[in-house]
C-alpha cells in the first residue's frame, strides 16, 4: 500500500499520521506540500491531516479546499481513491465539496481536547472494516470547530445509505447529548461519501494507536486500511 | 552624519522613555557629551530597562549555580541548554508576559507564547512542549473571570496552531494578584546537540537578514512598559500590547528548521522584547561587531514608519539572522517557500558601532560596547525579611477531617484544572506520555524509549512568609515532581516575579528567594540554566506575593520505568516515605488558608538533605518496578495527595496507623514526603528496605472501595469528584 499525506502551510497532525500509517504500513508515507499538483499515479491512500491550515483565518478549510493540491485530490477521490480526512482535514474536504455538511463552531464556543469515546456505526468501508457496528473506541478530539450541521434531507440521506462512520457515545455506546462534545447533529462524529471511499471525522484515529500514548483504538483504521489495500 | 539632533531631548523625553536623570548622565557620557537624537534615545531606554538590562537583579542572579558537567549552555543565551544523551540536547526557558496579559489577556498572553517558542527554535531547537504558571487575583474579583478566560483561550489559541502541546503548568488565585496577573510561559525544545545556534555575530561583511513577519506600529515600549508599576490609567497602555498569529510562527519554525538544517546560518536571535533594537544589538555585542542597517529595507506593514517606530516596535514573529557569505539566495527560497518576509537589511561591521540609514542619511550612531558597558547595574537597599513565628497544631483549630477534605478538594487552588487543559491540545505530536493532572508532565523524545519529564512549581504563600524558604521550597517541589514520575531532574529555568525592587522589603524578597533557590539548586545537582525576571508588579502600591516560578526539566532513560500516581488495584499497601518525627506543619498551609481563613506563620522549611535522600531512594524504588503509584505531597499535604490518587485512579482507600493530631497528620505540608503503593506482599520488605537506607516510612492503609476511609469515617469518591471537578467549570460558567 503507498500513503501519502497532504501538507498545506498550517497543518500540524501531518507527521502524526504518517507516523501511525508508518507503524502498520511498515514503510514510509510520502508528503506532499500543497504546492505540488504531481501526486503520485500509484497512491492507493490520500489523507488530508489535521491543523490549521493558513491559519484557519478565513473560515476552517476554505482556503486549503482551494488549494492547487485540493483540485488533484478531488480528481483521485472522483476516480476511486481512498481519502481519509482527520480534523481540519475533515473540514477542507466538506469545504471542497468531497464530503456533505458543514463543521460550525463548538456548541460550547471553545476548543475541546480530551478523549470521547465514539460507536461505530458503519463496518464496510476500507477504514472501518476492522470494527464491528456497535464497537465503542476511546479517540480524542482537539478541535473549536467541529459541530457537524447538514440539513435534514442530507441527514436522512446520510442515515438512509448508512454512511454515517462514527457517532460521539458514552462509554457504553449511548447516544446521549452529554456525549456530544460539540453540539454534531445526532452526535455525527465521521461521515462517508456515496462509495465509501472518503472518511472525514473531527477525532483523531492516529493520537491512539500507541500503547505508550494510552490507547490503541485508533490503529484498527490503519490496519484495515493496509488489509484492504494492500 | 549630522550629529546635532532634529529636535532637542527634553526631561519629558527622557522620563517618558523611563530613565532616570542619573542614566541620562550617563547616556551623555556613553556619546562623549553629545545629546542623543530620538532614535537613539530609544535605543537606550530599551537596552537599559529592567527588562532587557536585569539592572536591579543581575548583581544577585550571578550568584546562581549554572553549571553541571550535562549543561551545555547556561543563561545569557536565548535559552539554556542541557545534554541528555543520545546525541541530543533538551533547550528551554520559561518567561512572563504579565504586564501585557492584564492589559489585553488573550493577545498578552499568546505573544507570550510565542516569544519563548521563538526563544527556544532560534537555538535550533524544534519545540515539543509547552508549560505555563498562571496566577490570577481573588475569584471573586470582578475581573479576574475575565482574565482567566481571556489567558487560557490565548495560550490555547497560539499553541494549538503552532502545534506544539501544552502539557501542563499550574493555575493559582489570590488577591495581591487582583492588579497585577502573571503569565509565564515555557518552552521545551529538542535538538541535536552538535546543530545548536547561537546568538554572537562574527563576520565583517556578513549580511544581516530579516524573515518572518512585517514591521508595524505594535508594541512599541512593550519593555519599558514591562518596567513599571501599574496605576489606574494602565489600560490606556493597550495599544502597546502586540497582537499575535501564530499561523506565521507555526511557518517561521518550519522555515528556520529547513534552513537550519543546511550550513547557512553563522547567528540567530528572535526579535522579541525590544525587536529589531535588542536583537541587533545583542548579537553583535555579543560578538563584538558592529552592524549597520537600512531602514529602508525593513519589511513593513504601514506607511510612513519612522526608525525610531521600526527599531522599537515589538511586531510578533520575527527573526534576525546572520548568514554566512553567499548564502543569501539559499535563504530567500526557503523562506520564499513559506511565504514569509526575507530581506538583507544591512551588514557587519568591524567598527564596534551601531549605525541606521534611513534615506541614505545616518540616523543613529552608537558605540555598542560602551553602552552595554554602561548598562546600569544597582545595589539596591534591601531588608532582610521578618521571621514569622511557628504555628503550633494545637493553635490551629482541628475541623473534622471529612469537611475539611471537601472543602479543600473544592477550593480554587486544588480544584481540577480540566476546565483549563481542555482548552490547550495537549495530544499533538503524539509523544505526551503523562498529560496535565499529573506531577510532572511526560514527553517522549520522539521515535524513542526516552521521555523529558517537566514541571513548573511556586508556593507564593511560603514565599512571602519566608523568601529563603520559600525559594527553596519552590525549586524542591519541581525536583519531587520529576522523582515522582521516575525522571532524573536535570536543570531549571527560573522566573521571578516581584513587585518594585526600589522598595527595600521587596528587594529583600528577591535577594532572599534567590539565595532559597542557589541553596537547592546546589544541594540538589540542580542549576539554573534560564530564566527571566518580571518586576514591577505592583499596581497603586500594592505588589504581588513574591512568585519565583521555576520550570524543572529531567529525563527518564527508559519509559517501562515511569510510574503514574493514580491507584491502581484493591488491596495494594500505600506507604507513606519521606515523613519525620516532626509531623504536621499547619503554618501557611490550605488547610490553615481555606479552612481556617488564616494566612499566617512560617512556611515548612526544606531540610534538602533530606529531600534528596527521600528523593533519590524513591526514584530507584520506582525503577526497581516495585511502586505501582507515586505521588509528591504538597497543598493540602497528605489527605488531598491520598485523594488525587484515589479519584485518578477511581479506586478509594481505607487509612489507618495516623498520627495524633489528625488535622495536623492529615494536612500538614511538611516538605520532603511521598506516599507510594506496592502490592501487598511487597509491603513488608519495602518497609524494612526503605528503614534501613534511612529514609522514614510507615504504612498507612491500603487501596479499596469507592471511599476515603478513616476512623470509622468515610467519604465517597464521588462525592468528592464532583467537588474537585466542579468548582472550575461553575465558577467560568457564572456571569461576572
Amino acid at each position: 500500500m503507498r500513503a501519502a499525506v497532504i501538507v498545506f502551510p498550517g497543518s500540524n497532525c501531518d507527521r502524526d499520521i504518517a507516523v501511525a500509517l508508518e507503524q502498520s504500513i511498515g514503510k514510509p508515507t510520502t508528503m506532499i506540500w500543497h504546492q505540488d499538483t504531481d501526486i503520485p499515479s500509484d497512491l492507493d491512500l490520500i489523507v488530508v491531516p489535521g491543523g490549521f491550515s493558513y491559519g484557519d483565518y478565513l473560515r476552517c478549510g476554505a482556503m486549503a479546499a482551494h488549494s492547487p493540491v485540493m483540485r488533484e485530490v478531488k480528481r483521485r477521490a472522483e476516480k476511486g481513491m481512498r481519502v481519509l480526512a482527520v480534523c481540519n482535514g475533515f473540514q477542507i474536504v466538506t469545504e471542497a465539496g468531497l464530503l456533505p455538511g458543514v463543521l460550525m463552531r463548538n456548541r460550547g464556543l471553545k476548543y475541546v481536547c480530551k478523549d470521547v469515546h465514539l460507536r461505530v456505526e458503519d463496518s464496510q468501508s476500507a477504514f472501518t472494516a476492522k470494527y464491528k457496528v456497535g464497537d465503542v473506541l476511546r479517540i480524542p478530539i482537539g478541535h473549536a470547530e467541529g459541530n457537524y450541521f447538514a440539513d435534514e434531507a442530507t441527514l436522512k440521506q446520510l442515515e438512509d445509505e448508512g454512511r454515517v462512520a462514527f457517532r460521539y457515545c458514552t462509554t457504553k455506546g449511548e447516544i446521549t447529548d452529554d456525549a456530544n462534545p460539540n453540539g454534531s447533529q445526532r452526535n455525527i462524529a465521521g461521515v462517508l461519501n456515496k462509495a465509501r471511499t472518503v472518511l472525514g471525522m473531527m477525532p483523531h484515529p492516529e493520537r491512539l494507536a500507541d500503547k505508550k500514548l494510552g490507547g490503541t483504538d485508533g490503529r484498527a483504521m490503519f490496519e484495515a486500511l493496509v488489509e484492504t489495500l494492500a | 552624519m549630522n550629529h546635532a539632533p532634529a529636535k532637542r531631548i527634553t526631561p519629558e523625553d527622557i522620563k517618558t522613555h523611563g530613565l532616570s536623570d542619573d542614566e541620562y548622565k550617563k547616556v551623555l557620557e556613553v556619546l562623549g557629551g553629545r545629546e542623543p537624537n530620538m532614535v537613539e534615545l530609544g535605543i537606550f531606554s530599551v537596552m537599559w530597562s529592567e527588562h532587557c538590562s536585569y539592572k536591579s537583579s543581575k548583581k544577585w542572579l550571578k550568584t546562581l549555580p549554572t553549571k553541571a558537567s550535562w549543561v551545555i549552555c547556561g543563561p545569557g543565551e536565548n535559552a539554556g541548554v542541557i545534554d541528555i544523551g543520545e546525541g541530543l540536547a533538551a533547550i528551554f526557558k520559561m518567561e512572563s508576559h504579565n504586564h501585557p496579559s492584564f492589559i489585553e489577556p488573550y493577545q498578552g498572553a499568546a505573544t507570550g507564547v510565542g516569544g519563548i517558542l521563538r526563544d527556544v527554535f532560534t537555538m535550533g531547537a524544534r519545540p515539543i512542549a509547552n508549560m505555563n504558571a498562571l496566577r490570577f487575583g481573588d475569584p471573586k474579583h470582578p475581573k479576574t473571570k475575565h482574565l482567566v478566560a481571556g489567558v487560557v483561550s490565548g495560550i490555547g489559541g497560539y499553541g494549538n496552531c503552532v502545534g506544539v502541546p501544552t502539557v501542563g503548568g499550574e493555575v493559582n488565585f489570590h488577591p495581591s494578584y487582583n492588579g497585577n496577573i502573571l503569565v509565564n510561559a515555557m518552552t521545551v525544545g529538542l535538538a541535536q546537540k552538535d546543530k545548536i545556534f547561537y546568538s554572537a555575530a562574527a563576520g565583517a561583511g556578513n549580511p544581516v537578514v530579516y524573515v518572518g513577519s512585517k514591521t508595524g506600529r505594535d508594541g512599541i515600549h512593550g519593555a519599558t512598559m514591562a518596567s513599571t508599576e501599574f496605576d489606574a490609567n494602565s489600560e490606556d497602555k493597550r495599544p502597546t500590547v502586540q497582537v499575535g498569529d501564530p499561523f506565521t510562527e507555526k511557518l517561521l519554525i518550519e522555515a528556520c528548521m529547513e534552513l537550519m538544517a543546511t550550513d547557512a546560518i553563522q547567528s540567530i536571535q528572535d526579535m522579541g522584547a525590544a525587536g529589531l533594537t535588542s536583537s541587533s544589538f545583542e548579537m553583535a555585542s555579543k560578538g563584538g561587531m558592529g552592524v549597520e542597517l537600512n531602514m529602508n529595507a525593513v519589511p513593513q506593514r504601514e506607511e510612513g514608519m519612522t526608525p525610531y517606530e521600526m527599531m522599537l516596535s515589538e511586531s510578533q514573529e520575527r527573526m534576525l539572522i546572520i548568514l554566512k557569505p553567499g548564502k543569501e539566495e539559499l535563504a530567500r527560497k526557503i523562506f520564499e517557500k513559506w511565504e514569509l518576509d526575507f530581506a538583507v537589511i544591512g551588514h557587519l561591521t568591524d567598527t564596534g558601532r551601531m549605525v541606521l540609514k534611513f534615506h541614505g542619511e545616518t540616523v543613529c550612531d552608537l558605540p555598542i560596547d560602551p553602552l552595554a558597558q554602561a548598562s546600569p547595574e544597582y545595589d539596591r537597599p534591601w531588608l532582610a525579611s521578618t521571621k514569622q513565628p511557628v504555628v503550633a497544631a494545637k493553635d490551629v483549630k482541628n475541623v473534622p477531617w471529612r469537611d475539611a477534605l471537601k472543602t479543600l478538594m473544592g477550593c480554587p487552588d486544588v480544584a481540577s484544572r480540566r476546565w483549563v487543559w481542555e482548552q490547550y491540545d495537549h495530544m499533538v505530536m503524539m509523544d505526551t506520555v503523562q498529560r496535565p493532572g499529573g506531577d510532572a508532565a511526560v514527553v517522549r523524545i520522539h521515535g524513542s524509549n526516552r521521555a523529558l519529564a517537566i514541571s513548573t512549581d511556586c508556593t507564593p504563600r511560603y514565599v512571602k512568609a519566608n523568601p529563603f524558604e520559600g525559594g527553596k521550597q519552590a525549586v524542591a517541589e519541581t525536583w519531587r515532581n520529576i522523582t515522582a514520575v521516575g525522571a532524573r531532574p536535570l536543570a531549571i529555568t527560573d522566573n521571578l516575579n516581584f513587585g518594585n525592587p526600589q522598595k527595600p522589603e521587596i528587594m529583600g524578597q528577591i535577594v532572599e528567594a534567590i539565595q532559597g533557590i542557589g541553596d537547592a539548586c546546589v544541594a540538589l545537582d540542580y542549576p539554573v540554566i534560564s530564566g527571566n525576571v518580571s518586576l514591577y508588579n505592583e499596581t497603586d502600591g500594592k505588589p504581588i506575593l513574591p512568585t519565583p516560578a521555576i520550570g524543572g526539566v529531567g529525563l527518564l532513560d527508559n519509559l517501562d520505568q515511569m510510574t503514574t500516581l493514580a491507584f491502581k488495584a484493591e488491596g495494594e499497601a500505600i506507604l507513606l516515605l519521606g515523613q519525620k518525627d516532626d509531623a504536621g506543619w499547619l503554618g501557611q498551609s490550605l488547610y490553615l488558608r481555606e479552612v481556617c481563613f488564616e494566612e499566617k506563620g512560617a512556611p515548612p522549611p526544606v531540610d534538602l538533605a533530606h529531600e534528596r535522600k527521600v528523593g533519590d531512594y524513591v526514584r530507584g524504588l520506582i525503577h526497581s518496578g516495585k511502586i505501582t503509584a507515586c505521588h509528591d505531597l504538597s497543598d493540602g499535604g497528605l489527605m488531598v495527595a491520598l485523594t488525587e490518587m484515589a479519584l485518578a485512579g477511581n479506586l478509594g482507600c481505607r487509612l489507618e496507623n495516623i498520627a495524633a493530631p489528625l488535622h495536623a497528620a492529615l494536612f500538614g505540608e511538611d516538605q520532603g514526603r511521598y506516599i507510594v503503593t506496592v502490592k501487598a506482599a511487597d509491603a513488608v520488605a519495602t518497609l524494612e528496605a526503605t528503614k534501613a537506607a534511612g529514609v522514614p516510612a510507615k504504612q498507612i492503609g491500603a487501596v479499596g472501595g469507592s471511599a476515603i476511609f478513616l476512623g470509622g469515617e468515610s467519604v465517597e469518591l464521588e462525592a468528592l469528584r464532583k467537588l474537585h471537578e466542579g468548582w472550575f467549570p461553575a465558577y467560568m460558567a457564572t456571569a461576572t
